[in-house]
C-alpha cells in the first residue's frame, strides 16, 4: 500500500479568511482523538472531484497537542488543476473526507538555540503549528512573514496580537522587504532558519545564507508543488507491462494509479522522495519540477519523480 | 491470559530458563535453510495469537527478572542510559507509546488513567503506582525515557531525524549484542553501522536508511536479527567484555547444548509523534541449543545455516572459533529431510528426527 495511514474525518468548520485563503477544520468521523503530531507536519487530503481522485498535501496549522481537531488553510489557485478550487467551492461543513496521518518533512531541529522562521504568503501555515509547539516549551523563536497586502495577510492579526515581540510583518504592496542579509548577520550561534513560501523566496534564503557561510544543515525549507498541467504523453511501465497515457491535467503518478499500478508516494509535492522512479529508456525531454533529485540526477536521464514531473517526447520506459 | 513470571538470573549462576510455551513462541530467525543480510522489513501490526509479534511490546515470563537485571547494570554503569538535551520530548513520546500500548494490550497487568496532563500509571507486576504530570520531568523519579524503559523489556535506541539521516541521540542499552551507547552516542546511521561486514558493499544500509526515514506515524515496522551468546547473558556489552568474552572458551561438547544460546532480536521501529524522532526497540530473546533441538524443523535448519554461513559473518557474530564444535552438536539433529518455509515451528506437520 502506498501513502501514509488514512483517517476518516468530517468537516466541522469552513472559514473564508480573505479573497484567496479558506480554513478547514476536520474532526474524526468516529468521534475519537486524532494523533498528535510535530510542528511542520502535513496531511494529504483526498478529494473526490467528479470521479477524479485528487490527493493534495496541506500543512497542519493547529496546535500539535490538540487531538480534537486538525485545521488546514487552503490558498485558491485559479490556474491549477482544481484541487484547491474543489476545496474552496465544493467542500462544506458536514462533508465526510479522508485524510492521511501526519507526515513531517519540515521538522524543527530541536537542538537549535533559536528558530528563525521566514514565511511567504500561504507558507505561514506550518509555522503556526511550530509556534504553538515552541510556546509550550518556552522555545526561542522569531518570525518574518511577507504577504502581498494587508487584505491578504492570513493570520497576521492573530500573530501580532499574541506574539508582538516575535512577529515581523512585511507587505509587498507597501514595498516592505525582509532585510535578509542583515537579519541573518545578527543571529546568535546555534540559530536554525526555516523558510516556507514560493520557490523564489526559498532560493533567495538558501543562497543568501550560503553566501554568508551558514552551515547547510541549519537552513530548512519546504515547498509543496502542485503538479502542473502539460502536454499529454505516453509511458511504458516495464514491471507492470502496461502502456499508459498521461492526460493534460493529470500527473504521471495519478495516471499510474488510475491504471491500477501500485506506485509508492507520500507527499505528492516533489519533496519526500518516496515516488522516485528509475528510467529504463527514453527519447525526448524531461520536465523535472521536484526538489528531491539534484541537478546531476535531473540531467542524467535516469530518474523521475512522477508526482510532479512530466515528459515530452517519443519514448519513456519506467521501472515500475 | 495470565503470565507466570520466572524468578531467574542472567549472570553468575545463570538460572534463566524457557518454559515450553516460551520455546514454542521463540522467534526463530531463519525462514529458509540459509542466511544472508537483507533489509527484511515488514509492517509491525500484530501476528499469530500468542506469538511475539502479537502485541506492540511483547511482555513474557522473563519480564521481572529482565527488569531486575537492567537495574543492576544501571547501578554499575549509569552511562548505559543517556539522552542528549534535545531528546527529552522524544522521551515523553516513548513513555506515552509504551504506556498506551501496554495498558491496551495487557489490561490485567498495566493501567493508564489520563485526566488532561495528570496521568496515573499502574504497573502491577512491578508494584508501581505513580501519578505524574505529562511533559513535566520534575514529577517523575527519572527522565521520561529512563522511567519507562526501566519497566519495558528490550533495549531502546531513540533516534533523532534530521539532514536525511538518523542520529543515535538517546537510548537505554543494557541487553545489547556487543555495542555501546556511550561510544555510539551522537553518531549517525552510517557511522554506528561502520563495523558491520558485507552489508555496506551490498548497499543494504543505504536502502535500510531510506526505509527508516520514511516510517510514518501509525505504521510501525519490524525485523529479526540474530547472533550467538554463550550462557544466557543479557548484558554482552563491550564495557564488560573482559567478564563475558572469556566464557566463550568454556564451551565443551558435553555442555554446549545447555550453554550455547541463539540470541534473537526483535527489532521494531515506531515514528514518535511530537518529536518526529524514531524509536528503535531491540528486544532480546535467548534460547539454548538443547531447547531449540526440541523442534525438529529448527534442529535441521540451524545446522544448515550455521554450516553454510560466510566466514566474515561467523567472525563478526563472534562464534567462528566455536563453529566446528557447534556443527558437531547440531549435525546430530539434521537427518537431511527437507524443511518447510517460514520461521514457525510447525510441530504438527514437520516429521520427527530420523535416527
Amino acid at each position: 500500500m502506498s501513502g501514509a495511514e488514512k483517517i476518516a474525518v468530517k468537516v466541522t468548520d469552513v472559514v473564508p479568511l480573505n479573497d484567496l485563503v479558506t480554513r478547514f477544520k476536520f474532526e474524526r468521523t468516529d468521534g475519537g482523538l486524532l494523533p498528535t503530531f510535530s510542528g511542520g507536519a502535513h496531511t494529504v487530503v483526498e478529494m473526490n472531484d467528479g470521479g477524479i481522485t485528487r490527493l493534495n498535501p496541506y500543512s497542519l496549522m493547529s496546535d500539535p497537542m490538540d487531538q480534537s481537531a486538525y485545521t488546514i488553510s487552503v490558498r485558491r489557485d485559479d490556474e491549477g488543476r482544481g484541487g484547491s478550487l474543489f476545496m474552496h467551492k465544493q467542500v462544506k461543513v458536514g462533508d465526510e473526507m479522508v485524510i492521511s496521518y501526519p507526515v513531517n518533512l519540515f521538522s524543527l531541529d530541536l537542538r537549535a538555540r533559536k528558530h528563525l522562521f521566514i514565511a511567504g504568503g500561504i507558507g505561514i501555515t506550518p509555522f503556526l503549528a511550530q509556534v504553538k509547539q515552541l510556546e509550550r516549551f518556552n522555545g526561542n523563536w522569531e518570525l518574518h512573514y511577507s504577504c502581498r497586502s494587508e487584505a491578504l495577510g492570513s493570520y497576521v492579526g492573530e500573530l501580532t496580537d499574541h506574539h508582538p515581540n516575535e512577529t515581523h510583518i512585511y507587505y509587498d504592496d507597501q514595498k516592505q522587504m525582509i532585510d535578509l542579509a542583515h537579519l541573518l548577520d545578527g543571529q546568535p550561534l546555534g540559530t536554525h532558519v526555516y523558510v516556507c513560501g514560493p520557490k523564489g523566496m526559498i532560493d533567495w534564503v538558501r543562497k543568501t545564507a550560503a553566501a554568508e557561510g551558514w552551515p547547510r544543515e541549519a537552513i530548512h525549507y519546504e515547498e509543496f508543488l502542485a503538479p502542473q498541467p502539460g502536454k499529454p504523453f505516453e509511458v511504458k511501465l516495464a514491471i507492470s507491462n502496461k502502456i499508459i497515457q498521461v492526460g493534460e491535467s493529470e500527473s504521471l503518478l495519478e495516471a499510474m494509479e488510475r491504471e491500477g499500478v501500485d506506485a509508492p508516494y507520500l507527499c505528492r509535492g516533489g519533496a519526500c522522495g518516496q515516488c522516485e522512479t528509475d528510467v529504463i529508456d527514453y527519447s525526448g525531454n524531461f520536465i523535472h519540477r521536484d526538489h528531491w533529485l539534484d541537478d546531476a540526477e535531473h540531467s542524467s536521464g535516469k530518474k523521475i519523480m512522477p508526482c510532479v514531473s512530466r515528459f515530452e517526447g517519443k519514448t519513456l520506459v519506467l521501472d515500475r | 491470559m495470565t503470565i507466570q513470571f520466572n524468578d531467574e538470573t542472567f549472570r553468575d549462576d545463570y538460572s534463566f530458563y524457557n518454559s515450553d510455551r516460551a520455546i514454542k513462541r521463540f522467534p526463530f530467525p531463519f525462514h529458509e535453510d540459509s542466511y544472508m543480510y537483507s533489509v527484511n522489513m515488514e509492517q509491525h501490526r500484530g501476528g499469530p495469537v500468542d506469538s511475539i509479534y502479537e502485541k506492540r511490546f511483547d511482555v513474557d515470563e522473563h519480564y521481572l527478572s529482565e527488569m531486575r537485571d537492567r537495574a543492576m547494570v544501571l547501578a554499575d554503569d549509569p552511562l548505559r542510559c543517556q539522552s542528549l538535551p534535545h531528546m527529552t520530548l522524544a522521551g515523553w513520546d516513548l513513555l506515552e507509546l509504551i504506556m498506551v500500548s501496554k495498558s491496551e494490550d495487557y489490561p490485567d497487568l498495566f493501567e493508564l488513567h489520563r485526566d488532561g496532563n495528570k496521568w496515573r500509571w499502574i504497573n502491577k507486576p512491578m508494584g508501581i503506582d505513580d501519578t505524574f504530570t505529562f511533559l513535566d520531568e520534575a514529577t517523575l523519579p527519572y527522565g521520561p525515557m529512563e522511567y519507562i524503559t526501566r519497566q519495558a523489556q528490550g533495549d531502546f535506541a531513540v533516534l533523532d531525524q534530521r539532514d536525511d539521516n538518523l542520529w543515535m541521540d538517546a537510548g537505554m542499552i543494557t541487553t545489547q549484542a556487543d555495542w555501546s551507547l556511550d561510544f555510539d552516542l551522537g553518531m549517525n546511521f552510517f557511522e554506528w553501522h561502520a563495523p558491520v561486514p558485507l552489508a555496506h558493499e551490498k548497499g543494504i544500509f543505504i536502502r535500510a536508511l531510506k526505509f527508516l526515514l520514511n516510517i510514518q506515524q501509525g505504521a510501525p515496522a519490524r525485523r529479526l536479527n540474530w547472533t550467538m551468546t554463550v550462557n544466557p547473558l543479557l548484558d554482552t556489552s563491550p564495557e564488560n567484555y573482559h567478564k563475558w568474552g572469556v566464557q566463550k572458551t568454556e564451551i565443551a561438547p558435553e555442555n554446549l547444548g545447555s550453554k550455547q544460546h541463539l540470541r534473537v532480536e526483535l527489532q521494531t521501529f515506531f515514528r514518535l509523534p511530537r518529536s518526529n524522532a524514531l524509536v528503535f526497540p531491540i528486544r532480546c530473546y535467548l534460547c539454548s541449543f538443547q531447547d531449540l533441538m526440541t523442534v525438529p524443523k529448527w534442529g535441521r535448519r540451524l545446522h544448515r545455516v550455521i554450516r553454510d554461513l560466510p566466514e566474515e559473518l561467523a567472525t563478526y557474530k563472534g562464534f567462528i572459533d566455536n563453529r566446528p564444535m557447534m556443527l558437531d552438536y547440531l549435525s546430530k539433529f539434521d537427518d537431511g529431510q527437507p524443511t518447510s518455509d517460514g520461521i514457525w515451528p510447525d510441530l504438527e506437520t514437520e516429521p520427527a528426527l530420523k535416527k
